[in-house]
This record gives C-alpha cells, structure tokens and sequence, in this order.
C-alpha cells in the first residue's frame, strides 16, 4: 500500500525536473524499479494515474525498467545472479555478499515537451 | 526538394519552421523518494546535534513492541532518559501504556497510512524536547512490509520478530529483514512450549538475506533475559557519543552505482 505514497515522492521529483527544465508538459516517465526496492511494479503502475492528476505529468505514461539481482560475493569476489530472499554467493554459497543492483528506486528520466514560446 | 511529396521544402528550411512543441528526453537519477530522505537527514541531524540516539522499531502487529519498550524503560530507568514516538493508525493506547512508566510519548496517528514517513516523525520532533533525552524509539506501524521503505531520519533498524510467527519470516519479508542493524526473537519464554520455532533457523533466514546483523532471544517477562540487547543499546549509545556514523540500512549502493555509469 506504500505505493501510492511512492508515486507521489515520484511525481514530486518530476514536477521539479520539469520546472528546471521549462517544461509545459512531462509525456513520459521512466523509473527503475529493482526486485529488492519493496515496491509491487502493478501496484506502482496502478497507482500513477491518481498521483499524476493535476500535475504537469497529468498525462504522462509511465515506463518501467526493473534489472535482475546481482551480488558480489566479499569472500571469494564472484559476482552473480541472486533470489530476494537468498541474497547469497551464487559460486561459493557465502553470504557474506554485497548487493551489486536489484535494489534501485529511481527515476530515470522523463520526456517533456517546451511550450512555443520558449522553444528555439 | 522533399522527396515525399515533392514539395521545394528542405531539411534546411524544415530545421526553420516555427515548432509547435519540442520534446526532450532529460536524463535524471534521482531517487524517487528523496523529498522524504531530505527530512530524514534533516532529522538526523537534529538528533545528532542532540546527541540522542533513535531506534526505529519495526515488526508485525502483536509482535510484542510496546511491551518490550515498557520493559526497557523499566530496566534503564535512572541511567537513561528515553522518549518515545508511538504510531498507529488510531488511538492513543500504546503512547498512554508508555506514559504510564513517566516517559514522553508522542502518538502520531496514521489513519490508514501503513508506515510512518520522515515528514511525520519531523513534526512529531516538536513535541519533544531533545536535549531531554539520550534514547528515543520510535515504534513504527506494526507492518513488515511498507515502513522497511521510509527513513525516518532514525540511527538504526531493530526489527522483532515474535516465537509465535514463523522461523521463515525474514525470508517471506525480506525487504525488511534486509534492512534490520538487529533482529530481536521477542517471546522468548514461550520457546519452551512452541516446538515449530527454531531460533537458528530464523538467524539462517536473516543470514541469506546478506545481513550480519546481531540476532538475539527475548522476553518482556523476563527482565534478565534483556540484558543482551541492553547491552547492545549501551554499545550504540556509546557509538553515538564517539560521533560514530550512525545511518540506518535504507537506500541502497545500487542506486549510486547506476548514477556512476
């Protein structure tokens, strides 16, 4: 149920994105979203259209990236693939394991569009 | 000429054509929830400048939070002055069973918002006077799921996890387990009546979620079974006072390392 809660931190990175951009209007929006962020991707996508209303992203769609979980092992220094909730050393079995990515939560970028008048 | 249509426009005079719009892709990286950790660091610092050290406790609903805190004001009452931060989605019984032991309690009531967030806990702040206290928890909305999201602006993340769940929660939760500086088995007097909760196999369960965090057994009821994570809470305190760099585990490396690329 944080999603929506999320979605509003969203819009608020891109309303200023777009007000440092001269921006009329946001069509689109792309975040990264990883396996390990504790955000649903559905839940995310289902909450944007509420968040968005009124705002200039008012018809923007919402593109989202997710990546895989990636870990490297601190004892024998492999890197690979992990699950959510078994963040260990695909080679070795150690979890003694920093995560590489799967963690993200980010806006990646956003598409806007300039009004006439500021346009060159 | 356009080769389309065989209009005389070229690429050139097309380039000069008044546009109705142009659109951009800007390139941002920023993270999506970094209104909030802006007041989370905001409130970190006011706590540090105070030298009051914050515990965000983290569980399920009943996992015992409220009654490990009464428990813990008990056993450090006269050593240190503690305040608490209760949240809830409604009323105001947790923070009136805190203020029953003569310790400040702030209630925020969430209404049906499932976690605390930094902006909360930063008007919570005014309430208390900081330079009154050397430990302040704030007992977060009972939830594994949704608070493991939000830095409240807290040093570190105790997370318990009661003898009455499964040994496997932390690996069906582990965004929040992954987040925890402690795991405390709460309930610990009824280990000798459940024979399905294996303490070993909940620290295994923390274990392949990557994090070293201290794993340690519990019971409110029992005042001598505390004395481990009192001692803990005396190691941070001191960690603290040290000017130690106290963050909770919440935002990731990842994020810095796609920044990187």
């Amino acid at each position: 149920m944080h999603e929506l809660a999320v979605c509003q931190g969203l819009i608020g990175e891109v309303e200023r994105v777009a007000a440092l951009n001269g921006a009329s209007e946001v069509t689109s929006v792309t975040v990264l979203i990883g396996p390990l962020s504790g955000v649903e991707i559905d839940l995310l996508q289902n909450a944007f259209p509420i968040a968005r209303a009124g705002s200039v992203a008012s018809e923007a769609e919402l593109v989202v990236e997710t990546g895989d979980i990636r870990v490297q092992c601190t004892g024998c220094g492999a890197q690979g693939p992990a699950a959510p909730n078994k963040l260990i050393c695909s080679a070795c079995g150690d979890w003694r394991v920093r995560v590489v990515s799967g963690d993200e939560l980010l806006l990646k970028s956003v598409e806007l569009s300039r009004a006439p008048a500021s346009a060159n | 000429m356009c080769g389309t249509c065989g209009c005389s426009t070229t690429p050139d005079s097309l380039e000069r054509l008044p546009k109705e719009e142009a659109t951009e892709t800007v390139s941002v990286l920023s993270n999506l929830l970094s209104k909030n950790n802006h007041a989370a660091a905001h409130n970190r610092e006011h706590l540090d400048r105070a030298g009051v050290l914050c515990i965000n406790l983290m569980s399920s609903p009943g996992a015992g939070k409220t009654a490990l805190l009464e428990a813990t004001i008990d056993a450090l009452a006269g050593r240190y002055r503690i305040g608490v931060i209760e949240g809830d989605l409604e009323t105001e019984n947790d923070a009136e069973r805190i203020r029953a032991k003569g310790v400040p309690a702030v209630q925020i009531s969430t209404g049906t918002a499932c976690h605390l967030d930094a902006h909360m806990v930063h008007r919570a702040l005014h309430d208390l006077t900081l330079g009154d206290l050397d430990i302040l928890f704030i007992e977060n909305v009972g939830n594994l799921v949704c608070p493991a999201s939000f830095d409240l602006g807290h040093h570190l993340n105790v997370t318990l996890l009661s003898t009455t769940e499964g040994d496997d929660k932390p690996a069906k939760y582990p965004v929040m387990f992954r987040s925890t500086d402690l795991m405390l088995l709460t309930k610990g007097d009824l280990l000798a009546v459940l024979d399905d909760f294996q303490p070993e196999r909940a620290e295994a369960a923390l274990r392949n979620l990557a994090n070293a965090a201290p794993c340690l057994t519990v019971s409110s009821r029992d005042a001598d079974s505390l004395a481990p994570w009192l001692n803990w809470l005396d190691a941070r305190v001191a960690d603290l006072k040290q000017g130690a760099p106290l963050n909770p585990v919440m935002q990731p490396d990842g994020a810095l390392m796609h920044a990187a690329e």
